[in-house]
């Protein structure tokens, strides 16, 4: 069973994993077996994703920033963020003291961006966590029943796409914002608002891969020595749709983390919080832009458009070391 | 069917089996065909079309508990005032009766008062309408025109150099926010502060003090620039990449290999036999995401004051103005619907494989 | 005369990867005017790659080496304009599974004109009238002009690309795999149809097939190709029934032959696969499937030889073996010598 599960590791081009592991000679448990394989092919994989340049710069300057949001409270003192502790006076351009000048109440707009890290990231990850969930359970239901449930499965199965497929065309934004602005204000009315709203596009990913997976003889096998749906779906397919879940959500970070910044900039966001939204939310509504403060709109903006390619980047490459390899076993 | 004068041994209409329906267009059964075809797409966009409605009486009705205090919230609101509201919008009614009239009202194209303006919803919709459109179809026919022009030259040669600067910028631009970009454009090129001269307007539509069509007309185009843009910055990235996949993925297609043997050049092997194949994945995604196009209307009308429903939008969510929201939120929906309802119907005139 | 096709040392190199792998290694082929060849052999055997090399068609990954001699021209040092001249008026393909190779969202008729267009050989007011009778040729109706491939069944579809292929009357035409994936009631027809056509205009054919039964019944002359060579040519009738090279009397007894009970009831397989093009065995490539190997087989990589040569050393049919010709296991001290 664990071979099954393994497939995807071990089918890459070359198959040199078994010719070491037949040259060893020296009986080996399966288990041992597995897990050098799992070891074998997770070298693979490290291998390949380092030979693709712009997915290990946006790895990079993903752990940059992480550490960044990780360490913030070292880095910046949160009485210093509060309106009546600012340390400077308002719209100071940028100076030693301040590298990125300061907002209209005297605060560094540096720290307000460090601080601002942890929410914009903390809403992104956690957004796409609900999402590729929601999405996951949705596409793996309908791709299994669609294909080994019968005609009520069938129904069941297309009842599922008919509602993806409605989620996918109705404008996101907008059915996000209504959310947050019905809903009560917080970053986990947020978090929700956003999470609801993206998860079609994972559905339908999903889908598509169980319906290869479902035709692949091992689910027949599985079937056949009587493996109920739940245990089908959750341990042969679901491991075998992993790896592209795993792209699709680095890529779905980046858009959870622009709809964030896009709520907060429509007013929706939880004010009590600092976002990079809400940054430049506030820049806008305290007239920075048309007088001409750019260093309190720009470097918020850069941080975001930052952080969003870095994970596209990410989950590109992540993608293209993956899809070759789901491109075969089709 | 097919009568064989060369081959006289083999029985005529051997080969009939795979063939489906006679030549000629006009069969009797084809406007059958055409007939079911349609009525399917209508029940489909029926069906999405009522649940947008639903949705919306959920969002806005159910969903907030007490809307009129939501909208009151943060206000010197007296319990008396609240009452007042209540019956205003029908909110002392049981809630299977406030359902039967907010349905009864969308039949009669009622979408409700407006809180903040105190204004029928439709009325304020069809004010607003004719900017959005103007914005949003000039902005979306730009993005796709030079999305699809890039994304086949990126996309034909895939690794080359075309393709990494376009597909480099594109991923740029698709990780920008869309309002930081207009911002950016406003303190750039509008602000006149800092080394830059103001070169276009802040935001707004038409100036004011314009007169006649053609000085009216000018001044719009002007105000224009900026919020076109920004809209075709951000959406046109998502073409380019659609056309360039679905253009790669035709790439190794067999009668790509017959058209060159044939002696065409690679631009016609491209233009006259790749993209019209590339171009319908193309044309479905492009309309499966045309709620983006929704998305970037209202936050480019918000960053330029555009005076559109994407605005209205924003006024009415600062309020919060539930009954605006809800009635915009149902006219975006629906209106997405009804194009991807229209592509549908326009798709088989792309691709001859799925006529009915 | 000059010959038609002349083909010499072609060969053909993918970079795949970390590596080169070859496909075509010193194939020569030659075909006079109005003749019909056959190219046979099993997938993966590199007949395709010929073909499509003979108008570089081949991706951008390929290397191509030798030389295509079309009419005396080497195809493989014509400049672009000159190439794109040469293809479809030089030579046309007919390719295989017409499914794929028709596109899809353009009227056959379109298709079938376009060449005619692109070369100008038919003045654009006479093209209409021109693919009537192409069809009218293959045995499809003029009517048919206005459909779509889709509408089509494989055997006319197939029609279409033989139309297609003689629409600008070209001296040669490259027939591959055409009849492959038709059923066999089918396959016989467009056979019939394009052996009649070729002989009335005579048009030199080039016909690539893993059956050797098709080619029998369609060519003069037959060459077998293994693992990017050729392994054995003459003519089409000695070389099916009398196979000097042991690859290609077990691709001749794959196939069941009529009138012959016998075959059709043992027919014999081969075992084994073809060797890893990008790292084929010392000696002979052939060594590991054969029934009859020698030890020198794992040394000597055979050339060519004559079979059976009249006494002047000339002979119609060579075959690739140690077995053929003066390379006989038993003189062994002239191993050294090949190459």
């Amino acid at each position: 069973m664990s071979a099954d599960t393994e497939e995807h590791g071990a089918d890459a081009p070359g198959g040199d994993a078994g010719g070491a592991n037949g040259a060893g000679g020296a009986p080996v448990s399966p288990r041992a077996l597995a897990r050098r394989r799992r070891a074998e092919a997770l070298r693979r994989f490290a291998r390949e994703y380092t030979r693709n340049r712009a997915g290990l710069v946006g790895l990079l300057a993903l752990s940059a920033i992480v550490l960044l949001a990780l360490f913030a409270p070292l880095l910046v003192d949160q009485a210093e963020l509060t309106v009546t502790g600012a340390p400077g006076a308002a719209y100071e351009p940028p100076s030693a003291e301040f590298p990125l000048g300061t907002d209209n109440f005297g605060r560094s707009v540096l720290d307000l961006i460090i601080w601002g890290s942890r929410v914009s990231l903390t809403v992104g990850f956690l957004a796409t966590v609900v999402s590729v969930v929601l999405g996951t359970l949705v596409g793996v239901t309908a791709g299994h029943f669609g294909a080994s449930g019968g005609p009520a499965g069938r129904v069941v199965s297309s009842v599922l796409m008919r509602v993806t497929d409605w989620f996918l065309v109705l404008p996101t934004l907008v059915l996000a914002v209504a959310l947050a602005a019905v809903l009560p204000r917080g970053t986990g009315t947020i978090i929700i608002a956003i999470g609801l709203t993206v998860w079609p596009a994972t559905a339908r990913l999903v889908r598509a891969q169980t319906l290869a997976v479902e035709a692949r003889p091992f689910v027949e096998r599985a079937r056949a020595l009587g493996g109920g749906h739940t245990h089908v779906m959750a341990w042969h397919v679901l491991p075998n749709v992993m790896p592209v879940v795993l792209a699709q959500t680095t890529l779905l970070v980046a858009t959870s983390i622009i709809a964030e910044s896009t709520l907060a900039f429509l007013g929706v966001g939880d004010p009590t919080t600092i976002s990079w939204g809400g940054i430049l939310e506030a820049a806008r509504t305290a007239g920075a832009i048309s007088s001409g403060i750019w260093w309190y709109m720009i470097p918020p903006g850069l941080a975001i458009a930052a952080v969003a390619l870095s994970f596209t980047l990410c989950g590109r490459a992540l993608e293209s070391v993956i899809n070759p390899r789901l491109r075969e076993q089709r | 069917m097919t009568s064989d004068p060369v081959t006289p041994g083999a029985p005529a209409g051997a080969e009939a089996p795979g063939a489906p329906a006679p030549a000629g267009p006009a069969g009797p059964g084809r406007a059958g065909r055409i007939a079911r075809y349609v009525a399917g797409r209508l029940a489909t966009a029926a069906f999405s079309l009522l649940a947008v409605v639903v949705a919306g009486f959920f969002l806005f009705r159910i969903l907030p508990g007490d809307p009129v205090r939501a909208m009151t919230e943060g206000r010197e609101v007296t319990a008396e005032q609240r009452e007042e509201l209540r019956r205003q919008f029908g909110l002392d009614q049981p809630l299977w009766q406030q359902f039967l009239d907010y349905l009864t009202g969308l039949l009669r194209l009622d979408l409700g008062t407006s809180f903040q303006f105190r204004e029928p919803v439709t009325e304020l919709i069809l004010e607003r309408l004719g900017p959005t459109v103007l914005l949003a179809g000039t902005g979306t026919v730009i993005a796709a025109l030079l999305g699809l022009l890039l994304g086949v030259r990126a996309g034909w040669r895939p690794g080359g150099r075309s393709d990494r600067a376009n597909s480099a910028v594109a991923l740029f631009f698709w990780s920008v926010p869309t309002f930081w970009l207009g911002l950016l454009l406003i303190v750039a090129l509008a602000s006149g502060r800092g080394f830059m001269p103001g070169l276009f307007p802040t935001g707004g539509m038409v100036d004011p003090a314009a007169t006649g069509p053609v000085e009216t007309a000018l001044s719009t185009a002007w105000h224009m620039v900026l919020p076109i843009t920004t809209m075709v910055a951000v959406i046109y990235a998502q073409y380019l990449m659609i056309m360039r996949s679905s253009l790669m993925d035709e790439r190794g297609a067999d009668y790509l290999t017959t058209a060159r043997a044939k002696g065409l050049r690679d631009a016609l092997v491209r233009r006259r036999h790749a993209v019209p194949n590339a171009l319908l994945p193309t044309v479905t995604l492009i309309f499966l995401n045309l709620g983006q196009v929704v998305s970037g209307v209202i936050l480019v009308e918000t960053v330029f004051s555009w005076p559109g429903l994407g605005q209205l939008f924003y006024s009415g969510l600062r309020v919060p103005d539930l009954g605006l929201v809800q009635g915009l939120f149902v006219v975006f929906a629906a209106s997405v619907i009804l194009m991807n309802l229209l592509a549908d119907l326009v798709y088989p005139l792309l691709d001859p494989r799925v006529r009915p | 005369m000059t010959s038609l096709l002349d083909v010499r040392e072609l060969h053909v190199t993918y970079r795949a990867g970390h590596g080169e792998v070859p496909a075509v290694r010193g194939v020569d082929l030659s075909l006079d005017p109005g003749g019909t060849l056959g190219l046979a052999g099993e997938s993966g055997s590199g007949k395709s790659t010929v073909a499509l090399a003979l108008l570089r068609l081949l991706p951008e990954s390929a290397r191509i080496g030798g030389q295509v001699l079309l009419e005396g021209e080497n195809v493989l040092d014509m400049r672009w304009g000159r190439l794109r001249a040469v293809r479809w008026v030089g030579a046309a393909i007919v390719f295989q599974g017409a499914m794929h190779s028709l596109n899809p969202v353009k009227r056959i008729g379109d298709q079938i004109a376009e060449p005619m267009a692109i070369h100008g050989t038919v003045p654009a007011n006479r093209i209409p009238g021109r693919v009537a009778e192409l069809l009218g040729q293959v045995g499809l109706p003029a009517s048919r002009t206005r459909d779509y491939p889709h509408q089509l069944s494989g055997g006319q579809r197939q029609r279409v690309m033989i139309a297609m292929a003689l629409a600008c009357e070209p001296r040669l035409v490259i027939a591959d795999e055409a009849t492959t994936a038709l059923d066999v009631m089918i396959q016989a027809q467009i056979l019939a149809l394009l052996k009649r056509l070729v002989a009335e205009q005579g048009i030199g054919m080039l016909m690539i097939s893993h059956d050797l039964s098709v080619l029998a019944a369609t060519c003069d002359r037959v060459a077998v190709m293994y693992a990017g060579r050729v392994v054995e040519q003459g003519p089409a009738r000695e070389v099916v029934h009398e196979p000097a090279h042991p690859y290609a009397s077990a691709l001749s007894a794959a196939f069941p032959r009529i009138g012959d009970p016998a075959s059709r009831l043992a027919p014999r397989g081969l075992p084994g696969d073809p060797p890893d093009p990008a790292d084929p065995p010392p000696g002979c490539v052939f060594r590991p499937r054969c029934a009859v190997a020698e030890t020198v087989c794992a040394t000597v990589d055979p050339p060519l030889w004559p079979v059976d040569p009249d006494p002047a050393g000339n002979s119609a049919r060579h075959a690739a073996c140690v077995h053929v010709g003066p390379a006989r296991p038993l003189t062994t001290a002239r191993d050294g010598g090949t190459p």
